[in-house]
């Protein structure tokens, strides 16, 4: 019996073969805690005796949930990280660096058939990339740092055979939006999902990273894509799941026939085609995030905002993933076609995604945002209201003033 | 162990609600009490006493992987969580901070009754009816019998399975 990509990376790192439903105990290739988890980490490993991390090298801190430090508080936790990381020798990216799951990408701490830890539930993102990638808490992290190992539980795998090419004004956000809608909040719980198919050529590696990242928001333990028609900048050796591995089961989704899509409030579990909510007046248009705060996410909005002004009433945030990101923004124009637009540019991190300083929205307000949770209080004020979109429509929408196709206006490309 | 109930059927609460991000950003936990569940039921820690028990729908603590949550209840007197299922990241770090947490898929427990735990066994004892909750694998348990993941590391210094 042939193996999925899971029980592949898994038993590479197990040292022997595991297959699903299996317990092991498996060799971890790096860990990564932001300044939302590293504290809670740090405190759990000292507690537990530890001095310095079993691998420094590939013990990544980074500092962008809440920065730079928006009180004294906050910033005294930053400054424990960073003394941390500077006396063990780990590896810290600063505030402005960017997004933790960017830079693990941006940076190679993380490659394909890698398993890879985070404390933070988005760390599935390094699916993208063909490695295994999972969230954990502070606690399970500090285990890893001491240890180099933790325990797993060897999830059984559900195939989704992405087929067809997107029409124009279509995003990996769409696609990854239709297949949360299709298995739900909870649809695939401790499994993993492995995405295949031929829509894979028309995907970049941003595009993949869009995908893999929401794949927890069905529960999911990982979500990997093969690497079939991946581009990286080094030599990798393909990742991919045998032709008689067993699934749990297999979605066969066309992409070709995909419209926008939106999830309403307060939950992921409020998907629609655009055409049910076209129209909504909203306040802010967020550009940014883990899932869509890429160049080519901030490329996409610019290209339909160039030359023109956000609608009257209308703020819009701008939170480049990286500052990678930022630099090139900048120098190809891309920032400011956005800011000559009327947006409003916050450092790159995480911005206002989780409520935590920038950019929290007042009571009753619409945000329409790029992000991938939409859950009340999410942005600091559980009183507003969260649409999610693709940047495309977040970036029409900021230009109408209400929630519009991105085709409608003729600025789809 | 006996505890009173609060029931919150409702599928899907997120850690979110359990303890918002604005006030993840401490290490001291016994603040987390002050704001626990408060977009759900802003009564609840006025509610909630030592020793209670926690009743959620499908998938409780799914979203982020923030321990504060788990935590957070503690520190607010939960002594137990039940729910229909759990997300898997607040699955392992219920355990991992010594919070007991039982799975009963389908259950008709109502609010403020009183339920009597055995936790080794898994059984929840609802007057006369009794639910079976889905065993944990034996390294969850054993984790639990330590108080939590920080004392069995400090026991054993590794992982047995
Ligand atoms: S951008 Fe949002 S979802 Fe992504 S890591 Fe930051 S807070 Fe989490």
């Amino acid at each position: 019996m042939g193996q999925t990509i899971s029980e592949k990376i898994l038993s590479t790192h197990a040292g022997h073969d595991v297959k699903a439903g299996e317990l092991a105990i498996v060799n971890i290739d790096g860990v990564m805690a932001s300044d939302t988890t590293a504290p809670l980490t740090l405190k759990a490993f000292k507690e537990m005796g530890g001095t310095t991390p079993w691998n420094s090298d590939n013990t990544i801190f980074v500092i962008d949930h809440a920065s730079p430090a928006p009180n004294e508080h906050i910033a005294n936790l930053h400054k424990f990280i960073r003394e941390f990381a500077n006396k063990t020798n780990s590896i810290l990216y600063d505030e402005g660096s960017g997004i933790c799951h960017q830079i693990m990408v941006e940076e190679q701490h993380v490659k394909p058939g890698q398993l890879v830890i985070g404390a933070d539930s988005h760390t599935v993102t390094y699916g993208a990339l063909g490695a295994f990638s999972t969230g954990v808490g502070s606690t399970d992290l500090a285990a890893i740092m001491i240890t180099g190992k933790t325990w797993i539980k060897v999830p059984e795998s559900i195939k989704i055979i992405l087929n067809g090419k997107p029409n124009p004004g279509i995003t990996a956000k769409d696609i990854i939006l239709d297949i949360v809608g299709k298995l739900g909040s909870n649809g695939a719980t401790y499994k993993t999902l492995e995405y295949v198919g031929s829509t894979l050529e028309f995907l970049s590696l941003g595009d993949r990273m869009t995908i893999a990242n929401m794949s927890v928001e069905m529960g999911g333990k990982a979500g990997i894509f093969e690497t079939t028609g991946l581009e990286l900048p080094y030599k990798f050796e393909s990742v991919i799941g045998d032709a008689d591995a067993e699934y749990l089961e297999t979605i066969t989704i066309d992409v070709s026939v995909i419209r926008p899509k939106i999830a309403k409030p307060h939950s992921l579990e409020n998907i629609c085609d655009i055409d049910e909510v076209l129209g909504i007046k909203i306040d802010i248009a967020f550009i940014g995030t883990c899932t869509n705060g890429r160049l080519e996410d901030l490329q996409l909005a610019a290209s339909i905002l160039k030359g023109e002004k956000l609608a009257p009433g209308v703020r819009m945030l701008i939170t480049p993933a990286s500052r990678n990101v930022l630099n090139k923004a900048m120098a190809d124009g891309t920032m400011n076609i956005l800011s000559e637009a009327g947006a409003t540019l916050i450092p790159p991190g995480c911005g206002p995604c989780v409520g935590t300083h920038l950019g929290v929205p007042g009571n009753e307000e619409v945000i329409l945002s790029t992000a991938n949770r939409n859950f009340p209080g999410r942005m600091g004020n559980p009183n507003s209201q969260i649409y999610l979109a693709s940047p495309a429509v977040v970036a029409a929408s900021a230009l109408t003033g209400v929630i519009t196709d991105p085709i409608s206006i003729g600025k789809n490309e | 162990m006996v505890g009173k109930v609060h029931l919150y059927n409702i599928d899907n609460i997120d850690t979110d609600r359990i303890i918002p991000g604005k006030y993840t950003k401490t290490l001291d936990v016994s603040t987390f009490a002050d704001h626990c569940l408060e977009d759900l039921d802003s009564d609840f820690k006025t509610k909630v006493q030592q020793g209670d028990i926690l009743v959620g729908g499908w998938n409780f603590g799914c979203g982020s992987s923030r321990e504060q949550a788990p935590i957070a209840l503690k520190v607010s007197g939960i002594s137990v969580v039940i729910a229909r299922s759990f997300s898997r990241i607040f699955y392992r770090n219920a355990i991992n901070i010594g919070l007991p947490i039982l799975e009963i898929p389908e259950h008709d427990i109502s609010d403020r009754i009183r339920l009597e735990i055995e936790l080794e066994s898994g059984k929840v004892a609802d007057g006369d009816i009794i639910y079976s909750a889905t065993p944990l694998p034996q390294v969850m348990i054993d984790i639990l019998n330590e108080g939590g993941l920080v004392a069995y590391l400090k026991k054993f210094g590794k992982y047995k399975i």
